[in-house]
């Protein structure tokens, strides 16, 4: 096969080409590997190349210990902020740089179980605090689709693995959303980005951002590899405490069978800032869909950008008060312990770091709790009451992922509320709890992708994957993905 | 002139096998750092969750204080920085903690007072930190870091030192019977600290409140309250206001001194801990907490008075630890009488504890043990200046005394107090042999010895024996053989 | 009228062991106080007798048996630490009364 082709493959390609013997799991890993090794250095969607003799001893081990698995020889990226053994964890931040986790997180665990091949370090926002890549300490990523000379952003905070695998750096990848950081990117880049319903997969291994916000889920070239990633990393984990009970379904088994009876909600969306590109295409998708509409309300959707950065600032704040220099990563020496304490806090992290770690430590101080934390979670309340109520006029919800295409780098940083307005369409189902996926639905003049976002009701994940994947078959994604593969 | 009040705040560390939030032992003193894992090393990622038998634990324990129970309680950041702290926040309970208004009543002055308990939470101990060990650094062992804690803190209802002390004691006592915790200050499964105010009598305002931290025993809460109500008092007197402040108790110098503050008026800006979901204890189970209860010390302490015929003083030095409640009813399963039995636990038994300084748990010492050595005393076995010998060697030994009269060193009873015993027994119930003695048949004495070592199993030293017999013999049945005996050495 | 001045930014940084002055903080007290100025939209929300949202899930009593587990080796916990006397983790001594 020509070089890049396997690597542009998606998992269930590959998993088929194996059968048929047709391509060897050591083939794929090494066209990925070259793939990264070429472009990466312009890309930079990983934060350091993988050792590519370290990755084939792995690839060895693995073809050998799961000879049923489900992932059996598949690379997958994993984005900088889920911990794996035997590697820096940094979350794109200087404050852990040195880190290397000596356990595995719940999904890791997951991939591993089924033979896949772990490629770690896609790049990110630091501490996934941003809707760009640019905060990561280490430098941004470039979004494949940028056309020459007119670079863009990948989005973010799940930037380095929605550029990976839109640029066939990788096959699939795992990233994180609390405010949107998997649907974003996804969005940005022209691929499939899923959150899952809060509680679906495990947090176990996650580094923190908003504990009651974040989830990890995939990012991949279509529904169905979305759908056979979900199936291996959701479920119950007795270590995560907010992990869900519920029986995983089989949810690429049940692709096909999309309902005839779905109907799709229609809010009315604060529309501040949205490209008339962008609107255009999402309400072309949803006719394509045929599916037949409905127009429902969501009436405190205007509150969701405050509520959330108060609530998941506030638990940021407190979730990185352990980066600090005592036990790991990195520690500023040379003084007192207080010294220590705020050199290293100061010199680890970065601007938008310090804005959130500010913010949340403002809005739970003493006598500010009640105007802002107590009463951000009241308005969750609210925006939860919201979904529950349109759910029962209608099976999902669609609304653009987001407002524009990938902007230029530099664009939003100026103003950091900027950035955040830029969250507008996806912060809800985090703070609802709910599932959401975005898919690509085309892309405007620069040929920059547009994201159709789905949201569905809790545990309704295999709703969104049964649609994405009728809308894959209606407008031929193959065809449409192959469109919007700039020429390497 | 001035009402003294004070408060307590307990700290119990729960015995659980784990720690509360992840699976690491909780054993005391293991090496530095060998009893950590990512999640109590507050690693990037990790996540905690609840132990089910501390849950219990804590449970049980609001139980025996009568408290009211939450229906619902959850989990707090407590957030704060310190190297000893791995997450910089502390895992607690801060609005809906999980149990409230509970009492205990202690006797003051002869009759029952009760001291109101605010509430009781459970939350993760720090680790610890060494500054001794290094010059410019301090070391950390976060073993302890996530051992089980549960909080128990007072109203301010005592109002002396004396109370104060039997509080501590009496609330000890009921978390022993409870056997959830070593309950044990050197150990440090066992901190208080303590806070006291001045208030001219009958005021209704608090006078500010100074906390004493540092205490390492309950011997040093009363010492440390002593001095602060004197200190307090004399400043008091020259119109000085009181600063409210936390002091630390210096057990050399026996005073309290102004700790350096650690942070500007602490914010620890409480929220609910994200990580962890709501707990709900229902009705049914907080009944069956009530009914699973052991009986309490102050129950026990009234069954003794009532069952025993013990004074109330008895009954509250034997039921003031378990242990030592157990012996004396075990004890008393094999000898019917209380009173002795009593005796010999609160006198040879504790004098022997306490110049070992050991606890009733840590000898090797079975109930039956002190009926058996009560009955060789009775029996004329043993004199009761042997027995107090046979009871060290039983102690120290841990050794059956029946086991250890068979045994060699005390195989023959030489005591001359026992064998006189003896001999008069074996007098009184041999009359003809005696006769026969007195009337000239050497045989009968021999019978008589033989009679004696039957009784001692053996054991009466044969020479002393046939000397004591004579003895006695001869002052009450003097025989014409030993009469003759005189008259000629006369 | 301003919801933040670089002073209470200071306190505030304090608590959370940042150190922050002179143009780095008049920036930061700047930027935050446009977002808390856009954050107080919030207070104007009817929320009388609505409980908050602390869990989206509804889940309880999520509890774990008393079983030890395996520990990190000692070895493992002092590689881990950027100073260490091993076995112990070491940091600039703590000034303590």
């Amino acid at each position: 096969m020509a070089s890049g082709e396997l690597a542009s493959k998606t998992i269930h390609e590959l998993l088929d080409l194996f059968e048929k013997k047709q391509a060897s799991s050591e083939e794929v890993l090494d066209d990925v590997l070259s793939r990264i090794e070429q472009h990466n250095p312009k890309v930079h969607a990983y934060l350091e190349s993988p050792d590519p003799d370290r990755m084939r001893q792995q690839l060895r081990d693995q073809w050998k210990a799961s000879p049923s698995g489900r992932l059996r020889g598949i690379p997958i990226t994993i984005k900088d902020n889920i911990c794996s053994t035997g590697v820096e964890v940094s979350c794109a931040s200087r404050i852990l740089k040195g880190f290397r986790s000596p356990y595995d997180a719940t999904v890791i665990e997951r991939l591993r179980r089924e033979g896949a091949v772990i490629i770690p370090r896609a790049n990110m926002d630091e501490f996934a605090f941003g809707s760009s890549t640019e905060n990561s300490a280490f430098g941004g990523t470039v979004n494949p689709r940028s056309k020459e000379g007119d670079a863009r952003v990948p989005g973010g905070s799940s930037g380095g693995s929605a550029a990976a695998v839109a640029g066939d750096l990788a096959i699939a990848a795992l990233g994180s959303d609390t405010g949107g950081s998997i649907r974003q990117p996804a969005s940005f880049c022209g691929i499939v980005g899923l959150k899952p319903t809060y509680g679906r997969v495990s947090r176990y291994g996650l580094v923190a951002f908003a504990s009651s916000l974040d989830q990890i889920g995939p990012l991949t070239k279509d529904a169905r590899d979305a759908a056979i990633l979900l199936s291996v990393i959701a479920g119950h984990d007795p270590r995560d405490s907010t992990s869900a009970p519920n029986k995983v379904p089989d949810y690429e088994a049940a692709l096909d069978r999309l309902p005839k009876d779905v109907t799709i909600g229609l809010p009315t969306l604060p529309s501040k800032g949205l490209e008339r590109n962008v609107e255009a295409r999402v309400q072309e998708a949803v006719k394509v869909l045929g599916l037949s509409t409905v127009p429902i309300e969501l009436e405190n959707i205007g509150q969701s950008i405050a509520t959330y950065y108060v609530i998941a600032t506030a638990e940021a704040s407190s979730n990185l008060a352990r980066f600090d220099g005592v036990r790991y990563g990195a520690r500023a020496n040379g003084g007192s312990l207080m010294d220590m304490y705020l050199d290293t806090r100061s010199q680890g992290f970065g601007a938008e770091a310090k804005r959130r770690i500010l913010l949340g430590t403002y809005v739970l101080s003493q006598g500010y709790y009640d105007a802002y934390y107590l009463q951000g979670m009241k308005v969750r309340t609210l925006i939860k009451r919201d979904f529950d109520e349109a759910f029962k006029q209608c099976s999902v919800i669609a609304m653009p992922t987001s407002p524009t295409v990938a902007f230029r780098p530099g664009e939003k940083m100026e103003d950091p509320l900027q950035m955040y307005l830029s969250d507008i369409y996806t912060i809800s189902a985090n703070l609802a709890g709910i599932p959401a996926i975005s898919i690509c639905c085309g892309s405007d003049a620069d040929r920059l992708p547009i994201g159709l976002q789905l949201l569905a009701p809790p545990f309704r994940e295999d709703l969104l994957l049964q649609i994405a994947h009728a809308y894959e078959q209606k407008a031929n994604w193959p065809t449409l993905r192959a469109s919007l593969r700039v020429p390497h | 002139m001035y009402e003294t009040v004070v408060g307590l705040e307990v700290h119990l560390q729960l015995s659980t096998k784990t720690k509360l939030f992840c699976g690491c032992r909780t054993t005391f003193g293991a090496p530095p750092n060998s009893q950590t894992c990512p999640v109590c090393l507050g690693l990037p990622g990790v996540l905690p969750v609840l132990n089910r038998q501390a849950f219990e634990w804590g449970i049980r324990v609001a139980a025996a204080f009568d408290c009211e129970i939450a229906p619902v309680m959850k989990f707090d950041r407590k957030q704060y920085f310190y190297p000893d702290l791995p997450k910089n926040y502390q895992i607690s309970q801060f609005d809906q903690p999980l149990a409230q208004h509970g009492h205990l009543d202690i006797p003051v002055g002869g009759q029952a007072k009760r001291i109101r308990i605010r509430r009781i939470h459970l939350e993760e101990d720090a680790g610890k930190l060494l500054h001794e060990a290094h010059q410019t650094d301090t070391f950390v062992d976060l073993n302890r870091a996530g051992v089980p804690l549960l909080e128990i803190v007072s109203e301010p209802d005592l109002r002396t030192s004396e109370e104060t002390y039997q509080y501590l004691v009496d609330l000890k006592a009921v978390l022993q019977y409870l056997d959830v915790s070593s309950c044990d200050m050197e150990k440090g499964s066992l901190r208080c600290d303590t806070n006291v105010s001045l208030r001219k009598a009958g005021a209704a305002e608090l006078g500010a409140r100074v906390e004493i931290k540092n205490l390492n025993s309950f011997r040093a809460v009363k010492q440390a309250l002593e001095y602060e109500i004197r200190r307090q008092t004399l400043a008091l007197e020259k119109q000085e206001r009181i600063v409210q402040e936390t002091r630390l108790w210096d057990a050399k110098k026996l005073l309290t001194t102004p700790m350096r503050s650690k942070e500007e008026a602490a914010d620890y800006r409480y929220f609910p801990e994200p990580d962890l979901v709501p707990f709900t204890i229902s009705r049914e189970v907080v009944e069956r907490a009530k009914q699973a209860l052991p009986e309490l010390p102050a129950q026990r302490r009234a069954r003794f008075e009532a069952s025993y015929q013990l004074s109330a003083y008895d009954a509250g030095v034997l039921t003031q630890d378990r242990t030592l409640a157990d012996l004396f009813e075990g004890a008393v399963k094999t000898y019917a009488k209380p009173k002795p039995i009593a005796n010999w636990i609160m006198g040879d038994l504790s004098a022997y504890l306490n110049a070992q300084n050991l606890a009733v748990g840590d000898v090797k010492l079975r109930p039956e043990w002190l009926g058996h050595l009560l009955q060789l005393i009775d029996a004329g076995t043993i004199s009761g200046k042997m027995a107090k010998e046979l009871f060290q060697e039983m102690v120290r030994r841990g050794v059956d005394p029946a086991e250890l009269v068979k045994e060699g060193g005390l195989r023959q009873i030489v005591d001359e107090g026992a064998l006189e015993r003896i001999a008069e027994q074996i007098i009184a119930a041999n009359p003809q042999s005696v006769d026969a003695y007195a009337k000239g048949k050497m045989n009968a004495l021999m019978f008589l010895v033989g009679q004696a070592m039957k009784q001692t199993q053996g054991k009466a030293n044969p020479q002393q024996m046939t000397e004591m017999l004579k003895r006695k013999l001869e002052k009450t049945h003097p025989t014409r053989n030993a009469v003759d005996e005189r008259e000629v050495r006369s | 009228m301003a919801v933040v001045t670089p002073d209470i930014v200071k306190q505030v940084a304090m608590l959370a062991r940042l150190r922050l002055e002179g143009k780095a903080l008049t920036q930061l007290a700047a930027q935050l106080d446009e977002i808390l100025q856009y954050v107080q939209q919030l207070q104007a929300v009817d929320t009388t007798g609505v409980e908050p949202t602390s869990h989206v899930l509804p889940l309880s009593n999520i509890l774990r048996k008393d079983e030890p587990q395996p520990s990190l080796s000692q070895e493992a916990v002092a590689a881990l630490a950027p100073a260490a006397h091993p076995p112990f983790i070491a940091v600039p001594k703590v000034i303590e009364s």
